[in-house]
């Protein structure tokens, strides 16, 4: 293949990149992004880099001049408009033309934007960027009262932030408890009574009505019952929306994200797409699904590159997952979604424990809490379909790892 | 600046300087050192990070804690000097530090 085009200079975009290299395409490689930088981590953006003193830099994953020794042609702050397919060619925002033998999309996500009257105020913001993170952390370092609208984990984790600074800090979340599309109600329950320990007050079930101007530059968040929530700055995590217009506009097959199967190939054979952007097939799940991870961009990205050189390799990799607030880190591994019954290993409480889930008697997902040793086990564990039996899980005194050694 | 040495899995040095309080992992790559590709960003979740602490300084710089243990159960080819090198910060006394890049994918 003499070009290859990558559109979205993130995560996946990065290891497609470096994947494509190493597995031999030598010709033309573009990775067109249209942030000013250069690819960097998300993670640490609602964690360390929040929460401390902590250069930009840190938080690119390559030094520039990687991308030279790569002899990949990184175009930064520069968006792709258009893909045409028949013509073979991705138009630039800056009018130029490239013309691809093989393309892939990486565009990630965008943030949802808050559906309320008042929500443009410049106390709202939003965290999915660098950008985002910089104009957040200089807002949080003047606010004394913030108020998190959303009870997921980015909301959670900037919400733990906001209290190590000291702010009064209320969360908001619609649904009767936090993190409850993706966690179990004992999970929930952990990390509600963890947070209202530390001082801050959640409101669950509720629902903001508008964003209402105070005189000071500050914001009074009108909640369903009227109630008001004054705030020096507010933050909206209520979710995201796959970045998905250029393949829409292109016709290619789009269902709240871009359509790939297990190869990561979209409907035209010339286009792979991976990471938060595509609604993927892996081996080890029945149903499509869209995952916001580390995992899913560097292992999807993988399996595109491979696709790309003619080397196709099915997507079957293990998701797994992190999320830290305060002193508790919560690792996922596998997923849970269609679990028919769980178990506990250990008492919830900050000691550690975790959740094992089971689907017609097999272990499909385990979610720890600090239990980082037992976290890596049950990757090992589920990636090599080792069988576990509820019972087992449920008894601390089993050793787990004796069944990995026995398969 | 302490001299760190990383030696790829292809024999290759990259004699570096790295500023003291960096880990190993973000001076090889600041210092483009092939192999240590770092995915989950110094969180001890990957273990992209993994090489392995030169004989003559593996006991100067110590074993892996419980949670980098358990990692490097998922590391290829695992030995008694390997270290996820995200956890090893950098101090001055480690002037001169040898480390073998493991092969990571
Ligand atoms: C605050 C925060 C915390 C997180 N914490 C964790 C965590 O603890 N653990 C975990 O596993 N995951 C975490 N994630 C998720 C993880 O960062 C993402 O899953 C990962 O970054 C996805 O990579 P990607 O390459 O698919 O998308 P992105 O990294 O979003 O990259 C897509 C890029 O494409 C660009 N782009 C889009 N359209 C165009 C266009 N038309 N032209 C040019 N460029 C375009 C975008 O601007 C963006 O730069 C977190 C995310 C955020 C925001
Ligand atoms: S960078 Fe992921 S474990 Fe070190």
């Amino acid at each position: 293949m003499r070009r290859i085009v990558i559109i979205g200079a993130g995560q996946a975009g990065l290891q497609l990149a470096e994947s494509l290299r190493k597995g031999g395409h030598d010709g033309e490689l573009y990775l067109i992004g249209d942030e000013r930088w250069p690819p960097y981590q998300r993670p640490p953006l609602s964690k360390k880099y929040l929460a401390e003193d902590f250069a930009d830099a840190r938080l690119f994953f390559r030094p520039l001049e990687h991308y030279t020794r790569l002899n990949v042609d990184l175009r930064l702050a520069t968006r792709a408009t258009a893909i045409e397919r028949a013509a073979q060619r991705v138009a630039l925002a800056n009018g130029e033309s490239l013309g691809y033998d093989g393309l892939a999309l990486t565009t990630g996500t965008r943030v949802r934007p808050l559906p309320v009257p008042g929500a443009a105020h410049p106390a709202v913001h939003y965290l999915r960027g660098l950008d985002d993170a910089q104009a957040l952390k200089q807002r949080l370092a003047g606010a004394r009262r913030v108020v998190v609208i959303g009870g997921g984990f980015i909301g959670l984790e900037v919400a733990a932030t906001a209290r190590h600074a000291d702010c009064e800090v209320h969360v908001v979340e619609a649904l009767d408890r936090l993190m409850a599309r993706v966690m179990p109600p004992v999970v929930s329950d952990f990390f509600a009574t963890l947070h209202r320990a530390h001082g801050t007050q959640l409101h669950l079930g509720a629902q903001v009505a508008a964003i209402e101007p105070a005189a000071d530059g500050s914001v009074e968040v009108r909640l369903g019952d009227g109630s008001g929530l004054p705030a020096d700055l507010v933050v909206a995590g209520i979710g995201v929306l796959p970045n998905q217009e250029l393949a829409v506009a292109a016709g290619l097959a789009c269902d709240n994200g871009i359509v790939v199967d297990e190869y990561a190939r979209t409907s035209d054979p010339l286009i792979v797409a991976a990471g938060d952007c595509t609604v993927h097939r892996n081996l080890r799940y029945e149903l499509p699904h869209r995952l916001e991870s580390v995992q899913n961009a560097v292992d999807q990205a993988k399996v595109a590159a491979a696709s790309l050189l003619g080397q196709a390799q099915p997507y079957a990799d293990l998701p797994w997952f992190w999320s830290d607030q305060y002193e508790v880190k919560l690792q996922i591994a596998g997923l849970s979604a269609g679990h028919d019954s769980h178990v506990l290993r250990g008492e919830p409480s900050a000691a550690g424990f975790s959740v094992y889930y089971f689907r017609q008697g097999r272990l499909i997902a385990v979610d720890s809490l600090n239990r980082p040793a037992e976290h890596m086990l049950a990757r090992r564990l589920l990636s090599g379909g080792t069988h576990v039996l509820p019972a087992q899980a449920a008894d601390p005194a089993f050793d787990l790892k004796a069944l990995l050694v026995a398969t | 600046m302490p001299k760190v040495t990383y030696i790829d899995v292809d024999g290759t040095r990259y004699d570096c300087e790295v500023a003291s309080g960096l880990s190993v992992m973000e001076g090889a790559v600041n210092n483009g050192v092939p192999g240590i590709l770092a995915i989950c960003g110094g969180s001890c979740a990957c273990s992209t990070c993994h090489a392995y602490i030169d004989d003559a300084w593996a006991e100067r710089v110590g074993g892996p804690n419980d949670i980098e243990d358990a990692t490097l159960d998922l590391a290829n080819e695992r030995k008694p000097t390997s270290r996820l090198t995200c956890q090893v910060q950098i101090t001055d006394a480690m002037d001169g530090l040898v480390v073998h890049v493991a092969k990571n994918d």
